[in-house]
């Protein structure tokens, strides 16, 4: 094997792992956008809990030096936004859409002004030790709940339900299944996933919580579970797909591809929007939505 | 309670309500309901849309709690919360729009909420254990043997036809072990012959010792299948009789309270005019939907009427005419209105030429339920000259049409500022009549035009429509209600599958002719 | 005609919201009651804390109504941050490419780049939706992206201003200037821009409510398949609505690069797009609501931004806080009744 050919191996290997390790957030946050859309609740809120849960997770590494705590942490707010989220929607018939919006601004307004509070500064937290630092566990974790979600869907009898809570929620009404509670359990659940998507972005990929930080991610995780059409291993295919565009733009900074002058940075950073929007333009006649989704559901 | 028709007098009933009682806000539904239906009958429920038969039987399966009254199962006072209880002491519904997730199996939607699992998963919370399909299909097997309803378990229901979804609705009950089954409208959507088989499978069930409530308002029904009837009116029962010693006339009366005419004095005809309709093969892609090749006419001073189950291509048929350019809506063929290609005009030109339109479903194609007489006054009329000059709305103009129209139409409440959803179905509609007629049109498309409308609505509608026709208009009718087709068609055409299965003069054939092509025969 | 419940709770869920966000300053060791006279007295406590409010609530009347609009055919847009963006590039290319235009003319050229801007910006996910059929909220947030990733390559490769430190374009030519009414606001960079947008809304009323156009696309976003029953092609009038939604969110660039900067600065815009959303939906979708809505949004955002050095702990990020909170407030449809439950419950 010769040089040039081991540092294309090199080159791709690092490319197939920076795919991975980038794609994390986005893998956690869609699954926790399907645990909730599956079950019939619009999603649009999966930015704001990443976002809450990126600085919890790195508040609480750095003040216990443990992530481990800080991926609780970065759960926890998760699930707090989502109770929230859910409050409105599942109770008190906000629109889906507006509230997940509202979250969203919420919690844009809340990292900052945490951040104010607890270190005088607005902008980013202290930064976290290496050694105090995830290298690959929540990798492992987003994979290993891809195949966690599709069994739980497909085995067992809360899968069922919050298949059909999305579906066809008065069915399961009347099977005796009281469809807001399954529903609460998807908002919940996607809560918690999306925290620990959030953290994976402060305490994996970074070394602290900074302003914005999710940029567009949770929205990022929305168009992947539609482009998956709503199916854990698709979806996640799509976060891997997100993922490389994402790693080949870091790589491609500055390359040379024609011409004489490098690709602009910025077009290589909006293709994965553009790829979505061209992708659900010529895909979505096929892709089906749960039937019930965005529908309040009023008993129960 | 010593009445009972079956065994001893002393036998308790299936099923009975003493005195029910419920209101919503003002409305009262029910007002001291009593029922009684004996183990091993089938028990027919009727009465008028909103005369609070469901009502009773939402109460009887549990998902409205009485104000007052009992329920007695086997004798026994019970008194539930939700449908869950009601199903535990073995009563269960198959509803008129079917509780099935299209896209999941026909095991999965009948398992559901009640998942077997393996013993060995004891230790995990309910929620979690392993589904074990294959425990639920062994038991199903064994059912569908028992009670002769035969379906394909791992079919997603939404490739099933009306009628399996129906038999899965009923195994679904079984699985649950219900002893009473409560059918609401059972064949609303069923061809005669699947009728025929529904009828059957009850029959069966019946031998086995269940207890079947049939509610449904078509007295032919209720004469031919049952033991006995209990009859609703304004919320209240109007009669509890034994099916072999009434009449359909005495139910009619029971139902509607006063001699019901049956007929429509239907006036002389005009003499035909030109053709206002005439179809040339029009057929639709499969994928959109059903249309096979349909050619027709309809002409001037005519009623010509489609007669059908619904879902054999009537929605199509219309699709077709008004919006001919939708492929979504017509993949070949011509069509011709009021003598003109229109095969690549807009509905709004089409709209323009004289055509007024009374469509299937007012809620979904009629009305902005959420805004105010005026503006469903408006709707489609918005680039009249009439109420539109110089870019702008004719308010004034708009105001005094629909003052107009209330007192021609006789639509209650008399507010054009009041949403139109507030007001009765049958006032509804007549602002959708009044709508239309307001573009005098020579074309009029009427599609079940007195569904859900009270008794005194329909017979002005009727009597609209009559005199459309007696005015030069061609009206092409659509109605799923054979007796309305009958009625007021000068000529029937029977609709199959996406095709004209006959062709009939007023007066030349029988109801059983036209129910037999109906369901396909010949 | 509304009924006095409606026109109500939008102002009971204002209060709600603030006291909420007080609160939030409480648990930050803040007096609340201080926070709320900062929060008065800096957004109207001047003639120039006045002219600045009025210069903050601008933008928030036009994303505010391009919400409603598109709202009012049936469809969400959350694009207004990206078609403001688009309109404002609109405007300084136009302004940066033609500098020389005569005063006159030059405003309506800026205009209409601003219309044609921020109008691309919506038509995209109309067509979009009416042509294929994929959904405007995702189309909207991605085209947001797309917006800022596409104008930051404008800004920096070919309009790039060399004399600043900043992101931003060349200035504009010194024609397309708004003059600001100095002699009552003071430094206040109010200017004919708002009187564009009081404008604009008086146009979207007559529009909807007035005239055939306005009927269908209001039919269209109340009913669809009733409309097009009633012959109303309702793909035409959703590319169309939206379209006019994006033009609408586009004039933000008017008042932000005629009438403020005299260039595109990246990143000028605090959300307005999204704060629109909160607009539109306190106004009811109407034009007087949303400038009603608009005005207290514009006095919230001047207000909040005193916070930084008035206060120890509170950021002018208390506006999004505070924003966030009435819109989940207002949006609440069962906060009402379940509250009258509880009143009726005690009185009982």
């Amino acid at each position: 094997m010769n040089a040039a050919e081991t540092g294309a191996w090199a080159l791709l290997i690092q490319l197939a792992a920076s795919t991975l390790r980038v794609s994390t957030p986005l893998v956690l946050a869609a699954l926790g956008g399907l645990a909730s859309e599956r079950s019939g609740v619009i999603n649009i809120a999966l930015e704001g809990m990443m976002l809450v849960g990126a600085l919890a997770a790195a508040i609480v590494t750095h003040s216990t030096a443990s992530p481990w705590l800080g991926v609780g942490a970065g759960m926890a707010a998760g699930a707090l936004l989502a109770l929230l989220y859910g409050l409105c929607v599942i109770r008190l018939r906000s629109d889906q859409i507006v509230a997940g919006t509202a979250i969203n601004l919420l919690a844009a307004g809340i990292a900052p002004f945490v951040c104010k509070v607890l270190y005088g500064a607005t902008g980013q937290t202290p930064s976290i030790g290496i050694e105090n630092r995830f290298q690959s566990g929540p990798t492992w974790m987003a994979f290993a709940l891809v195949l966690a979600v599709a069994a739980w869907l497909r085995w067992t009898p809360s899968g069922l339900w919050v298949r059909f809570a999305g579906e066809h929620p008065e069915a399961l009404s009347t099977a005796g299944i009281r469809v807001n509670r399954v529903r609460w359990a998807g908002v919940v659940l996607s809560g918690v996933l999306s925290g620990l998507g959030g953290a994976a972005l402060s305490i994996q990929l970074s070394s602290a919580f900074s302003r914005n930080m999710t940029a567009g991610r949770g929205f990022m995780a929305l168009a992947a579970l539609i482009f998956g059409k709503w199916r854990p291993v698709p979806t996640a295919l799509a976060c891997l797909l997100f993922g490389f565009a994402d790693a080949i733009q870091i790589r491609l900074q500055g390359v040379v591809l024609w011409g004489s002058e490098p690709v602009p940075v910025q077009f290589i950073q909006i293709l994965p929007y553009v790829v979505t929007v061209l992708v659900l333009a010529g895909l979505v006649g096929q892709a089906r939505a749960p039937r019930a989704l965005g529908q309040f559901f009023d008993r129960g | 309670m010593a009445d009972s028709l079956q065994g001893p007098a002393a036998a308790p009933a299936a099923v009975e309500l003493r005195g029910l009682t419920k209101r919503f806000r003002h409305v009262v539904a029910n007002a001291g309901v009593d029922l009684r239906v004996e183990p091993g009958t089938i028990h027919g429920v009727i009465g008028e849309n909103g005369a609070g038969k469901s009502t009773a039987m939402k109460m009887l399966y549990g998902l409205y709690a009485p104000d007052e009254g009992q329920i007695l199962v086997d004798g026994k006072v019970c008194s539930w919360r939700t449908p869950q209880d009601a199903i535990r002491a073995g009563i269960g519904m198959v509803h008129q729009h079917f509780m099935l997730a299209g896209p999941y199996t026909a095991l999965d939607n009948i398992l559901l909420g009640a998942e077997p699992s393996p013993s060995w998963a004891g230790f995990l919370p309910r929620s979690l254990r392993p589904v074990d399909r294959s425990a639920a299909r062994a038991r199903l097997q064994k059912l569908s043997e028992q009670y002769g309803l035969p379906v394909d378990l791992d079919a997603p229901i939404e490739r099933l036809p009306v009628g399996i979804q129906q038999r899965i609705e009923i195994l679904k009950l079984l699985y649950r072990e219900a002893r009473v089954l409560i059918l609401d409208e059972p064949t609303a959507v069923l061809t005669p012959q699947e009728v025929i088989a529904l009828f059957e499978n009850l029959r069966k069930l019946k031998a086995e010792g269940k207890t079947i409530i049939i509610i449904t308002h078509k007295l032919k029904e209720v004469m031919s299948f049952t033991e006995k009837v209990t009859v609703f009116r304004a919320g209240r029962v109007t009669g509890e009789v034994e099916t072999a010693k009434t009449s359909p006339q005495e139910l009619a009366n029971l139902m509607v309270g006063r001699k019901v005419v049956l007929s429509v004095e239907v006036p002389p005809q005009p003499p035909l005019g030109p053709p206002v309709l005439e179809l040339d093969s029009v057929a639709l892609d499969r994928r959109h939907g059903k249309l096979d090749g349909v050619s027709l006419q309809v002409r001037a001073g005519e009623v010509v009427g489609i007669a059908g189950v619904e879902g054999n291509g009537q929605s199509e048929l219309m699709q077709a005419i008004l919006h001919p350019r939708d492929p979504g809506c017509r993949s070949s063929g011509k069509v011709r209105v009021l003598g003109q290609d229109v095969t690549a005009n807009t509905t709004a030109e089409i709209k323009d030429l004289g055509v007024g339109l009374v469509p299937e479903d007012r809620h979904q194609e009629g009305l902005l339920l959420e805004r105010p007489m005026t503006e469903n006054f408006l709707l489609g009329l918005q680039r009249s000259p009439r109420f539109a000059s110089g870019g702008f709305i004719r308010q004034d103009e708009l105001e005094q049409a629909c003052r107009n129209a209330i007192r021609e139409y006789d639509v209650r409440p008399a507010a054009i500022d009041l949403e139109l959803g507030r007001f009765s179905g049958g006032n509804q509609q007549k602002v959708v009549i009044a709508r239309e007629f307001e573009r005098k049109p020579r074309f009029l498309i009427a599609a079940q035009p007195t569904r859900g409308v009270d008794v005194g609505a329909i017979e002005f509608i009727h009597q609209r429509i009559l005199r459309a026709r007696t005015e030069g208009a061609g009206v092409l009718l659509v109605s799923s209600e054979l007796d309305e087709v009958l009625a007021l068609s000068d000529r029937i055409l029977v609709f199959y599958d996406g095709r004209v299965a006959g062709e009939f003069k007023r007066g030349e054939c029988t109801e059983r002719e036209i129910g037999l092509l109906m369901g396909g025969g010949s | 005609m509304e009924s006095w419940r409606g026109r109500l709770q939008p102002l009971a869920a204002v209060l709600l919201g603030l006291s909420l966000g007080l609160a939030v300053t409480a648990v930050a060791g803040e007096n609340p009651w201080n926070v709320l006279k900062v929060l008065a007295q800096s957004s109207l406590g001047s003639w120039y804390d006045l002219g600045m409010t009025l210069f903050y609530a601008t933008p928030l009347i036009f994303t505010g109504l391009s919400v409603a609009v598109a709202f009012q055919a049936g469809l969400f847009n959350i694009g207004a941050e990206g078609q403001l963006v688009f309109g404002a590039l609109g405007v300084a290319a136009v302004g940066a490419l033609a500098p020389g235009v005569p005063s006159p003319l030059a405003p309506l050229v800026g205009i209409l780049a601003a219309v044609v801007g921020g109008g691309l910006w919506g038509f995209i996910p109309g067509w979009l939706r009416a042509r294929r059929g994929s959904h405007e909220v995702i189309n909207t947030i991605m085209l947001n992206f797309v917006a800022a990733g596409l104008s930051s390559w404008v800004t920096l490769y070919l309009l790039r201003n060399m004399d600043s430190q900043n992101p931003e374009t060349r200035p504009v030519g010194a024609g397309y200037l708004l003059g600001h009414f100095s002699s009552v606001f003071g430094d206040a960079p109010f200017s004919g821009a708002f009187f564009l947008a009081l404008l604009a809304a008086f146009g979207v009323w007559v529009l909807l409510w007035k005239t055939p156009l306005g009927f269908e696309i209001r039919a269209v976003g109340q009913n669809e398949s009733a409309a097009r029953a009633a012959g109303i092609d309702g793909a035409r009038i959703r590319i169309l609505a939206m379209t006019l939604a994006g033009a609408l969110a586009g004039l933000v660039g008017v008042g932000e690069v005629m009438g403020n900067s005299g260039k595109f600065r990246m990143g000028f815009s605090p959300d307005f797009g999204f704060v629109g959303i909160a607009v539109a939906l306190l106004g009811r979708n109407r034009p007087v609501g949303v400038i009603a809505a608009a005005l207290l949004f514009g006095a919230l955002q001047k207000g909040t931004a005193a916070l930084d050095f008035e206060t120890e702990h509170v950021t002018r990020d208390l506006s999004s806080i505070i924003q966030a909170l009435v819109i989940l407030s207002v949006s609440a449809e069962g906060l009402w009744s379940w509250m009258k439950r509880r009143k009726g419950g005690m009185g009982a």
